[in-house]
């Protein structure tokens, strides 16, 4: 059984099995994913009940703790694909990691664009130096300089290497940076009120919130694997295989004409 | 040693060989090393004309302008760490030694502290005073300074080893390090601010050696891992 499944997972690790089967999953995840945006954001904005202290302004957080949740998880699954990436020398699994980010990094911006407008009709200003809207700046920070020093190198294979090991550090320094800022943060002001974490929350708030997050999830997926797709066809645009499914001599002779 | 043509120096020897070497080399180019401590010294300076030359105010804030400009500096310093070597090609050489390249990068960041942050550390008293602070908290702001500039030039050696060779490296290394420097401004800072509102500060100092041991442990294998792929 497991090594039926190992050889299942070698399959899909080599661009060329992979490159069909994402193609296939993309609608499918994208379908989903706008299903449950549908439904998640009927609930949310219709379904669930006012909140009786911060009343209809409450309502962003259907969009923002499923945000900011995902900008979480986007980075740790970035992280263990740099892992897999480096340890095996996967093609694969570095161009996810390089793919993962850029979704990751607008979850974090949407999470603190989606807090700051949560911020003003409930703390009276956009942005207050609260340990969560720190920790998720501190965050955005490291998507940005992953991507920047991804684009900075030309040499793909080495770009992907050297941003792996960059998300590997990262991910080992987030709980230091995420507990230093909090640490700081109960030091330099009193506690502050979180983003309607109430214990008692109303069963449909929960419900339409993890609605969302399963369509953010499902929306990465889709968006990712679109873009992998694509990074696959110019990272192996020297194998015969990717030169037949885009009918090379046509292409090439164009793409020759046009340097 | 009866075949003995070729005798492979100890670990410790290539060690001590490593430090010799780039503090020699650091000496030869001191204008280097000054122009570091100058730009300490003007962001600092820039502090009281840009927000109040009042004592009070100054005094409030000076353990956070001192600390980021310490950071600012150790960060400028990076760019000196690998990339002499990586141009004229010794770095290649390194790579290709016998001893574990982790111990050898320890040993450069070693040379570079002592070149680029130990000057910092003995220069932020006649800062701290420019800025108002009392003795007490000038000594514990040079101790701080002394358990946490070496955590800077270790977690800056893996920015600084990714970045070798990239288009725009100097100001790029500010956005892979300057995020993972947080954490260590924090309990910087944190110990003086405790300190002169009368609280404990022990704590804070332990927290700063913590990262300096963790730091010392585990940065050097990320060096040396970001270097393999920088030079491969």
């Amino acid at each position: 059984m497991a090594f039926k499944n190992s050889i299942a997972w070698y399959y899909f690790s080599s661009p060329k099995n992979f490159y069909p089967m994402a193609g296939r999953l993309i609608p499918w995840f994208w379908a989903l994913s706008i299903t449950l945006l549908v439904v998640g954001l009927y609930m949310g904005f219709f379904v669930a009940p006012t909140d009786y202290k911060q009343g209809e302004s409450y309502r962003i957080i259907f969009i923002h703790v499923p945000a900011a949740w995902m900008s979480m998880l986007i980075y740790l699954v970035m992280a263990g694909y740099a892992i897999i990436g480096l340890a095996w020398k996967l093609r694969m699994a570095e161009m996810m990691a390089s793919a993962l980010a850029p979704t990751g990094a607008m979850f974090t911006f949407l999470a603190l664009w989606t807090g700051a407008f949560w911020g003003k009709p409930t703390w009276g200003t956009y942005w207050v130096w609260d340990a969560r809207l720190t920790s998720e700046l501190i965050l955005l920070f490291l998507y940005i300089g992953y991507i920047s020093l991804q684009s900075a190198i030309d040499d793909p294979r080495r770009a992907a290497r050297a941003s792996a090991l960059l998300a590997i550090v990262g991910v080992i320094n987030l709980p230091v940076i995420y507990w230093s800022v909090t640490w700081w943060n109960t030091l330099h002001q009193g506690a502050s009120v979180s983003p309607g974490m109430e214990p008692k929350m109303a069963s449909d708030m929960l419900t339409a919130m993890m609605v969302m997050t399963f369509a953010f999830w499902t929306y990465t997926i889709a968006v990712v694997l679109m873009r992998v797709r694509r990074t696959v066809l110019e990272r192996e645009n020297q194998t015969s295989w990717v030169k037949a499914l885009v009918g090379a001599p046509k292409e090439k002779s164009s793409e020759g004409e046009k340097q | 040693m009866s075949k003995g043509a070729i005798t492979q120096p100890s670990l410790f020897a290539a060690w001590r060989a490593m430090i010799v070497r780039d503090l020699t080399l650091a000496m030869r180019r001191r204008a280097d090393v000054l122009t570091t401590l100058f730009f300490f010294i003007i962001v600092v300076s820039l502090f009281p004309l840009g927000v109040s030359p009042e004592m009070a105010v100054l005094r409030e804030i000076a353990p956070g302008v001192i600390w980021v400009a310490a950071l600012l500096a150790s960060m400028l310093s990076l760019g000196r760490l690998f990339s002499d070597d990586y141009q004229d090609g010794t770095l290649e050489q390194m790579l290709l030694l016998p001893q574990p390249l982790s111990v050898l990068v320890l040993a450069k960041v070693l040379a570079h502290w002592l070149v680029s942050g130990v000057p910092l550390v003995l220069l932020s008293p006649l800062l701290g005073m420019q800025l108002g602070l009392d003795g007490d908290a000038i000594i514990l702001m040079m101790l701080t300074l002394l358990l946490g500039t070496p955590v800077l030039s270790l977690i800056g050696s893996v920015g600084a080893a990714l970045t070798l060779g990239v288009r725009g490296g100097g100001v790029l290394v500010s956005l892979l390090v300057l995020p993972l420097y947080i954490p260590v401004l924090i309990f910087g800072t944190g110990a003086v601010d405790a300190a002169t509102s009368g609280m404990e500060f022990e704590g804070h100092l332990s927290l700063l050696g913590a990262f300096f041991v963790l730091a010392a442990l585990l940065t050097p294998l990320a060096t040396a891992a970001a270097l393999r792929i920088s030079v491969e």
